[in-house]
């Protein structure tokens, strides 16, 4: 089908080629193991510190195993430490995220790939120029706006909501979010379109019955884009959330930055860890989706 | 059952492009039309008008009487085939053919006889469970062609359907589409560049080029009666031969001149060349009517030429010959022996020969050929 190969270079889609001198496959392994101890090794710092107690902490042994490991920080970060308002741990800002996430998640991926449908496979007037003035939005800092949509959230009552974050997240996402949907619908042929519009299929049919079932890779990296974007989102749940519902980041900061008393590292570390799952997660679930995506759409045919 | 009228139908793009220009096509009952031109020449614009996935700028569509201009696509009662099939890759063949009548909500025992009926005929009754990606070219056709079958439409459109397909599969898709079209007796009307799937399946044929119609008629009737040299040159494989000529007029007697021979037009046409006497004229001449004479005859009409390149085809040989200044090819029968080099007399068949203006390239034979 003449889709194939449209799908799989808008999925860039690499030809390895193994390489048969034996000393360059040395070459290669010990590059690509060099890097992963490099990037893994913070992660690796983070876990053992977790897992330690604060006197063997202060040892300033940071790569050393722990000697009596406990799990005692990580329950004090989920339930106990002083996060913000309640000072209940980390646990209900987790629920707020979720809170936040998914609603922005549903909403930014509804609206924009049906303005970027629209835009690619329908004749919209003035549609250039639209797609010109999202370009230009994409690239907007957030700072520089932000004071205005603290009026205008204000005004519409959605200001200090975990929904009003969730607003936030959406608008901020939809010209980036658009523009990707807009390239990536412009590379399903326009007869398929067009034959569709012959078959009896509308606005909304076309886009369920033909479009959609073509676009679960993009779908993904969309979802994997906003999942961990919004999750790990600092600012626009500290200006825009509820006091008494802040996200998880926040939470996590107030947490680490107290200002008196001990600085509890192995308690700080477990917080950081279990702010940090959760984009793991999804990085490791959709990363394999991801791939038995482009298998199965682009390899055969 | 229907007839598609289009009545001074314009497309202009925005710029000011005018794609389609002023088109009058009655497309009757049953009739199978074919739209052909070179690529750009406006054809698939048209086809697209009809179908309503490109707004009509001028002139009222109508199709079995009713005005069609705001119509959207999916109440037109129109199928189309596609050029590159468009079939839904994510579906199964039965599954593409059964679109449209799941979306027009039709009952489900009715989808499934259409689907089999229309597989039947097709010959892909034990393809339906597959998916387009493992189908053939061929195939895919023919699913493109059953998803417009099921559906019983008043008007098939076809937008260059064989253009994908190799040519021994595109001369029995040919056959098959024509078979198709008498066993359904729908009206289709069929765009293709090429001119000979128009003259094999046109009942009529329309000539486009730059947007404008040239000409619209039976196949024989363009081949034989051109109107001007775009179409004498588009219809026919290999095309007519155009030599510049002067008319001259030797006591009395009408005479093309060419420079290194003279021919003397037939009898029919001298009245309509007189006007043209001490004046250049493109002079006519299909391959096929060159008839070669093995020895230089002293008789009239006489073409000494030399030829350039032979290509024997078998059943067949394409000569390509030059006299003194210009360039002609001749299609002669295999019983000959023909050198590269070799001088070589042709004697046209001056009834068949076409005459046309220089400057408007319109035939002059014109006024005589709209009576036949």
């Amino acid at each position: 089908m003449r889709i194939v190969p449209e799908i799989r270079s808008a999925m860039v889609l690499p030809n390895r080629i193994p390489p048969k001198n034996p000393v360059s496959t040395v070459v290669i392994y010990l590059v690509l193991v060099v890097f992963a101890v490099l990037f893994a090794m913070p992660l690796y710092v983070m876990i053992v510190t977790s897992l330690k107690s604060m006197d063997e902490i202060r040892l300033g042994h940071i790569f050393a195993l722990p000697q009596n490991p406990t799990i005692a920080p990580w329950d004090y970060a989920w339930n106990t430490a002083a996060s913000g308002f309640l000072n209940k741990g980390l646990k209900s800002g987790f629920w707020n995220s979720i809170k936040i996430l998914v609603p922005s998640l549903v909403m930014s991926v509804v609206i924009s790939s049906f303005c970027g449908y629209a835009l690619a496979c329908w004749h919209v007037k003035f549609g250039g120029i639209l797609l010109s003035c999202l370009l230009l939005c994409a690239f907007i800092p957030f700072q520089i706006i932000m004071y205005p949509l603290i009026k205008m959230t204000a005004a519409v009552k959605l200001y200090n909501t975990s929904f009003g974050v969730s607003v936030i997240h959406t608008i901020l996402a939809l010209p980036i979010l658009t523009m990707i949907f807009k390239n990536f619908f412009s590379s399903i042929p326009t007869d398929l379109i067009k034959a569709s519009r012959v078959d009896g299929g509308r606005f909304l049919g076309t886009f369920v019955h033909v479009v959609l079932p073509l676009s679960p890779n993009i779908m993904i990296v969309v979802a994997i884009m906003q999942i961990t974007g919004i999750w790990n989102d600092f600012l626009v749940g500290l200006t825009f959330g509820n006091v008494q519902a802040y996200p998880m980041t926040v939470n996590l900061n107030n947490i680490t930055q107290t200002q008196i008393g001990v600085r509890t590292y192995d308690v700080y570390m477990a917080a950081a860890m279990l702010t940090a799952i959760p984009p793991l997660v999804i990085y490791f679930i959709s990363g394999k989706m991801f791939i038995r995506g482009i298998t199965a759409g682009a390899l055969k045919g | 059952m229907a007839k598609v009228e289009l009545k001074g139908i314009s497309k202009v793009y925005e710029g000011g492009v005018r794609a389609v220009d002023n088109a009058n096509i009655t497309v009757n009952d049953q009739e199978f039309v074919v739209f052909v031109g070179p690529s750009g020449c406006g054809k698939s614009t048209t086809l697209r008008m009809v179908a309503g996935l490109e707004d009509i700028t001028e002139g009222e569509l109508f199709i079995d009487g009713q005005k069609m201009n705001d119509v959207p696509p999916k109440d037109r009662n129109i199928a189309m085939v596609f050029q590159n099939y468009a079939l839904y890759p994510h579906m199964t063949v039965y599954d593409n053919m059964a679109f449209g009548l799941k979306i027009k909500k039709v009952d489900k025992a009715e989808i499934q006889r259409r689907v089999d009926e229309a597989a039947k005929i097709l010959d892909i009754d034990k393809l339906l469970d597959r998916k387009p990606k493992a189908l053939s070219g061929g195939q895919r056709q023919r699913v493109a062609v059953g998803r417009a079958i099921v559906r019983h439409p008043k008007v098939f459109l076809f937008d260059e359907p064989l253009s994908n397909l190799d040519a021994k599969l595109r001369v029995q898709m040919r056959a098959e589409l024509s078979g198709i079209h008498t066993r359904l007796k729908a009206t289709m009307i069929y765009v293709t560049h090429d001119q000979v799937e128009a003259m094999t399946m046109g009942d009529k044929i329309v000539v486009m080029k730059d947007g404008k119609i040239q000409q619209i008629g039976a196949p024989l009737y363009l081949y034989n009666h051109p109107i001007n040299k775009f179409v004498a040159g588009f219809i026919g494989s290999p095309p007519m031969n155009f030599l510049t000529v002067k008319i001259i007029e030797k006591s009395g007697q009408i005479y093309a001149d060419e420079g290194s021979f003279v021919l003397r037009p037939a009898a029919e046409h001298v009245e309509a060349l007189r006007k043209y006497v001490g004046k250049e004229v493109y002079f006519g001449v299909r391959p096929e009517d060159l008839a070669y004479t093995p020895k230089a005859s002293t008789s009239e009409n006489d073409m000494p030429t030399s030829i350039m390149v032979i290509e024997p085809l078998g059943s067949e040989i394409h000569l390509y010959i030059k006299t003194r200044n210009q360039e002609l090819i001749a299609k002669t029968t295999p019983n000959y022996t023909f050198h590269i080099g070799d001088e070589a007399h042709f004697n046209p068949v001056m009834e068949k020969a076409r005459y046309f203006d220089k400057e408007t390239e319109l035939s002059i034979l014109r006024d005589q050929e709209s009576d036949k």
